[in-house]
């Protein structure tokens, strides 16, 4: 296995003639993304058919997405992150509870580390508070989303995630919209293998 | 994958004849071309940003050996283990190694063409182990037991059809008519494969240098499960797949969905860095990465080399004249289109591959569309050198070249060879001047007629003109 990684190492370093050049910068063109983030995220996000409601206060989320539930004929009843256990579900009606996602649940939800304007995607780290199942196993996902934490673009997400994290979580999921196969003749169908719907609530603090 | 691409003239032929494939030919053109054209208007100055995209591809070459050992270093400092595989044989017995020791019996897959080009499910399952491909596309090539004809959309070959009536005998389920309904009866049929399997194997778009991270782009979230629910990951991936940081991936991410399926930015895009951490509730206990060389590193330092900034987008494929006519299956292995007529007699030697080089009129597409730049025209020139320095090229060809060379070289002999042919040509073209049939040319005449000169040649009129 070694001799392996030896021989290649080898014939790589055996083509190189002269010394490598700096690093290239990365400065470049890029998409237009405005200053009101929270408008830019959301007529992204919805682009991507994610569903987008807010900002409403903090408080009122549980609301929100228990309309939503009722609308679609959705069961009351949620996995969600435990960093969310302390919120007052059962005053929303919604019966939730706080772990790892099982193949049975129908409505995951979670919050998330940040979200980017210029393609209205959630960013979310794994954790032992915020397993990644429950964004990925359940029909439907609802993020409840700050609109403190939408940043421009991806660069600022991987600069806020340094800043405040230092190293990378086991996993990094970036999700833009509710999951999607094209593969039979090319024809979007929205719900492949994971959720079929995402809902972003848009909290304000 | 077994190899096919001696076949190519007689399935390109077959191919052009066949109306279903024809229109799913014209579907794939239709969506992909205009919907990549339509977002990479979100970009102010596509050129420069490409520009970078190819530096930073190119810097990533010349310092491989460099972000080669970071990555590793890194990966094991999260927990992981990286492998080196020499070539196929050697990535198929990793991998074999990799299940047994940690007992694995079931696999699920995301789509890689790596895994593909290495023939990993074959080996697999003669170690006695379930493979199971979990791309909706890749499934139901599996089902069909055909290989992929395109890298992003490997089941555009098949109509909806023909997808109900391979489910209906596969599942035991009643016939479904529409699309959605057969993607919700395929999401039925593997989500318990996806919980009960211990294994995953997954590609990586990009290996992170700095992090030692696997970077998956995916639509569907079937990449997501199988790295997420088994109690191991495998990545597999081609050693010229690394990158130096997190800054490089967002300016490449900006490029890959857009020249791919024309999406600002696929549905999932996970960045996995070793193992379950401390106190996780999910995730897999194991994180193995395969680094394939497979003819890669040869390729350094050699004309071939700008081939290795490739990030498998598809968009050459998919501009590609040729490839919109005879479909990827012409092409006989893994890689179709342009970037598979280099690439493959790269991997399966010049001679095996010998029509692919040609099968091209260097219109320059594919050069225009590539978001890192890779000059294919060039390299399939190239390619056409080495075939002729090697004398692969069919006898006729060489003796017709050969005989012309010399004569050529005899000017006198030459001119009046001339003469001749552009009088004989003259007759054969009658009133009307057109040629219906040229003996050694059916494949030119066939379709149209030939011009036929005006009975002079230019040395004459030159002369004749002169002499006034």
């Amino acid at each position: 296995m070694s001799d392996a990684r030896e021989a290649i190492l080898a014939r790589i370093r055996a083509t190189r003639t002269a010394a490598p050049a700096a690093r290239p910068s990365c400065e470049a063109p890029l998409p237009v993304v405005g200053d009101d983030l929270v408008a830019a995220f959301s007529e992204r996000a919805r682009k991507l058919s994610s569903d987008v409601f807010g900002p409403v206060a903090a408080a009122q989320a549980g609301a929100q997405i228990a309309g939503y539930l009722r609308d679609r004929q959705l069961p009351a009843q949620a996995v969600c992150w435990p960093t969310l256990a302390a919120l007052d579900w059962s005053s929303a009606g919604i019966a939730s509870e706080a772990r790892v996602a099982r193949a049975t649940d129908l409505v995951g939800i979670t919050g998330c580390f940040c979200a980017i304007a210029e393609t209205g995607t959630l960013m979310l780290l794994s954790g032992p508070d915020t397993p990644a199942s429950v964004s990925l196993l359940p029909e439907t996902h609802v993020a409840l989303l700050p609109v403190t934490r939408i940043v421009a673009r991806m660069e600022d997400a991987w600069a806020l995630l340094r800043k405040e994290h230092g190293e990378l979580p086991r996993a990094v999921h970036f999700i833009s919209g509710p999951s999607r196969t094209a593969d039979i003749e090319q024809t979007v169908t929205l719900g492949a293998h994971g959720p079929y719907r995402v809902l972003i609530v848009l909290t304000n603090g | 994958m077994q190899v096919n691409t001696l076949h190519f003239k007689r399935t390109a032929v077959a191919n052009l004849a066949n109306p279903q494939l024809q229109r799913a030919l014209q579907r794939l053109q239709e969506r992909f071309v205009g919907t990549r054209a339509a977002v990479m208007t979100e970009i102010p100055d596509f050129e420069a940003l490409r520009s970078v995209a190819a530096a930073i591809r190119q810097h990533t070459l010349e310092r491989l050996d460099h972000y080669l050992e970071q990555f590793e270093r890194e990966v094991t400092a999260s927990g992981g283990h990286v492998h080196w595989a020499e070539d196929a044989a050697a990535a198929q017995r990793l991998v074999v190694a990799i299940a047994r020791r940690h007992g694995v019996r079931t696999v699920v897959k995301s789509k890689s063409m790596v895994t593909e080009e290495c023939a990993i499910n074959e080996a697999l399952e003669a170690a006695g182990l379930e493979v199971t491909e979990t791309d909706l596309g890749e499934y139901i090539l599996q089902l069909a037991h055909e290989p992929p004809s395109h890298i992003v959309a490997p089941v555009v070959h098949k109509n909806k059809e023909e997808v109900a009536d391979l489910f209906a005998r596969h599942h035991q389920r009643p016939r479904q008519q529409g699309i959605a309904e057969l993607c919700r009866e395929a999401r039925e049929v593997l989500r318990p494969k996806f919980l009960a399997a211990d294994m995953g194997i997954s590609g990586a778009n990009f290996l992170i240098a700095e992090s030692g991270s696997a970077l998956i782009v995916t639509n569907e979230g079937n990449g997501r499960l199988a790295t997420t629910l088994p109690r191991v990951h495998l990545a597999i991936t081609g050693i010229e797949k690394v990158v130096p940081s997190l800054d490089e991936v967002s300016i490449l991410l900006r490029l890959l969905p857009r020249s791919a399926t024309g999406q600002s930015i696929t549905n999932y895009v996970s960045v996995m860095t070793g193992p379950r951490r401390a106190g996780d509730l999910d995730g897999p206990e194991h994180f193995h990465v395969i680094l394939v060389d497979n003819g890669r590193s040869r390729l350094l330092g050699s004309e071939l080399e700008p081939m290795l900034r490739c990030i498998r987008c598809g968009a050459c494929m998919n501009h590609c004249p040729v490839y919109q006519n005879i479909g990827g299956h012409a092409y006989g292995w893994v890689y179709p289109g342009p970037m598979g007529s280099v690439l493959t007699p790269i991997f399966v030697g010049l001679a095996e591959a010998r029509d692919l080089p040609n099968a091209s009129t260097l219109c320059g597409a594919c050069a225009e569309v590539c978001p890192v730049k890779i000059p294919l025209p060039d390299l399939l020139r190239d390619l056409r050198v080495r075939q002729v320095a090697r004398h692969l090229r069919p006898w006729p060809e060489r003796v017709a070249l050969r005989l012309w060379t010399w004569c050529a070289t005899h000017p006198r002999l030459y001119a009046f060879l001339a003469a001749v042919g552009a009088r004989v040509l003259k007759r054969l073209g009658g009133t009307r001047g057109l040629i219906h049939r040229l003996p050694f040319a059916h494949g030119w005449t066939a379709g149209r007629d030939f011009p036929a000169p005006a009975g002079r040649t230019f040395r004459e009129l030159y002369r004749a003109r002169k002499a006034k």
